[in-house]
């Protein structure tokens, strides 16, 4: 193997490690938040999105109706469908290869992808991060979920704490200019005051209207 | 509308827009404006939902264990220690400090 194949594959097996981690923390918060094993991992599996998970059973736990759930999750994948853009050029043609690659385009996956020096290096990168965090992922959902019914309360575990640092985690390497700073920051006070005043589930909706303002307040006569 | 209906709504939509990328042209896809329209948004959600999960109870503001546990994420993302060690470090913080009775 060569120098660079090794360092491909050594970034992809460290992300699909920590990620898998992770894990279980998902499936033990799930079942906390009143979901069953089988509902939990069906989101693991078809939803596959990390952040749409956790911000779909965090908004039922805290007993927001269906459909601010749906719409919350549904937002925050729509940075898939923009990660999809680079990831469809490097799988190639085939329908079932498409399928499968569409369902494994995720944050890391097109991360690891993108940061490789060649195409074949991308190609490589994209498909052991997606099927390693995949099956990972997906394993250790089931493990969280299993061992989190046993666990009782997941608080005297601090995974609630945990789930709320894995948004800031998610948040971070978005926050590094001044611009997205400033959103952040609106929209953090904005949930704040939102939270005790509006109904539950309306505060995130309200959060991505913010955004959407937000981008046209800072880009206001530079289009 | 039940919880497994909210579930299977959820995925197909978010499954669906992985796929974005791989049926729509591209001249709408690698617009910048809605690149950046989408990052704003994730954003601004990230943050609202960091906030719901750390202070939120429901309808109500409640500042527990979880708000210590994520000002020490936040000094670890800073010293950029990985992802998966401030999530642990995390998570023991809040269950350390509910040991020791500190906060609810």
């Amino acid at each position: 193997m060569s120098d660079q194949r090794r360092a491909t594959v050594s970034m992809a097996l460290g992300v699909v490690g920590a990620v898998a981690l992770y894990g279980i923390s998902f499936g033990a918060v799930s079942v906390a938040a009143g979901l069953d094993v089988w509902q939990t991992q069906v989101l693991s599996l078809f939803m596959f999105s990390g952040g749409s998970q956790f911000a779909l059973i965090g908004l039922i736990a805290a007993g927001a109706p269906g459909p601010t759930a749906i719409l919350a999750a549904g937002l925050l994948g729509v940075r898939n469908g923009l990660y999809s853009i680079r990831t469809a050029p490097i799988v190639g043609r085939g329908f079932w290869k498409r399928l499968v690659a569409g369902q494994w385009t995720i944050d890391e996956s097109t991360a690891v992808a993108l940061a490789q020096p060649t195409p074949e290096l991308s190609r490589l990168g994209f498909w052991l991060t997606g099927a390693g965090i995949y099956l990972g992922w997906n394993a250790m959902t089931l493990v969280g979920a299993l061992v989190g019914d046993q666990l009782g309360d997941v608080r005297s575990f601090g995974l609630d704490a945990a789930a709320a640092a894995a948004f800031l985690g998610l948040l971070w390497p978005r926050i590094q200019s001044r611009e997205p700073i400033i959103i952040a920051v609106v929209a953090a006070v904005v949930a704040v005051v939102a939270i005790p005043t509006l109904p539950i589930g309306i505060p995130v909706v309200v959060a991505a209207a913010i955004g959407v303002v937000m981008y046209f307040v800072q880009h206001r006569g530079r289009a | 509308m039940t919880l497994w209906t909210t579930i299977l709504i959820g995925s197909v939509v978010v499954a669906a827009t992985k796929f974005v990328g791989f049926v729509l042209p591209a001249r709408f896809t690698e617009s910048p404006t809605v690149q950046h329209i989408s990052d704003a948004v994730t954003v601004a959600l990230l943050a609202a939902l960091v906030v719901i999960q750390t202070v939120g109870a429901g309808a109500a503001i409640f500042v527990d264990a979880r708000l210590a546990a994520v000002v020490v994420a936040g000094v670890l993302l800073w010293r950029k220690v990985p992802f998966i060690l401030v999530i642990i470090a995390a998570a023991a913080v809040a269950a350390l400090i509910r040991m020791l009775g500190w906060m609810a």
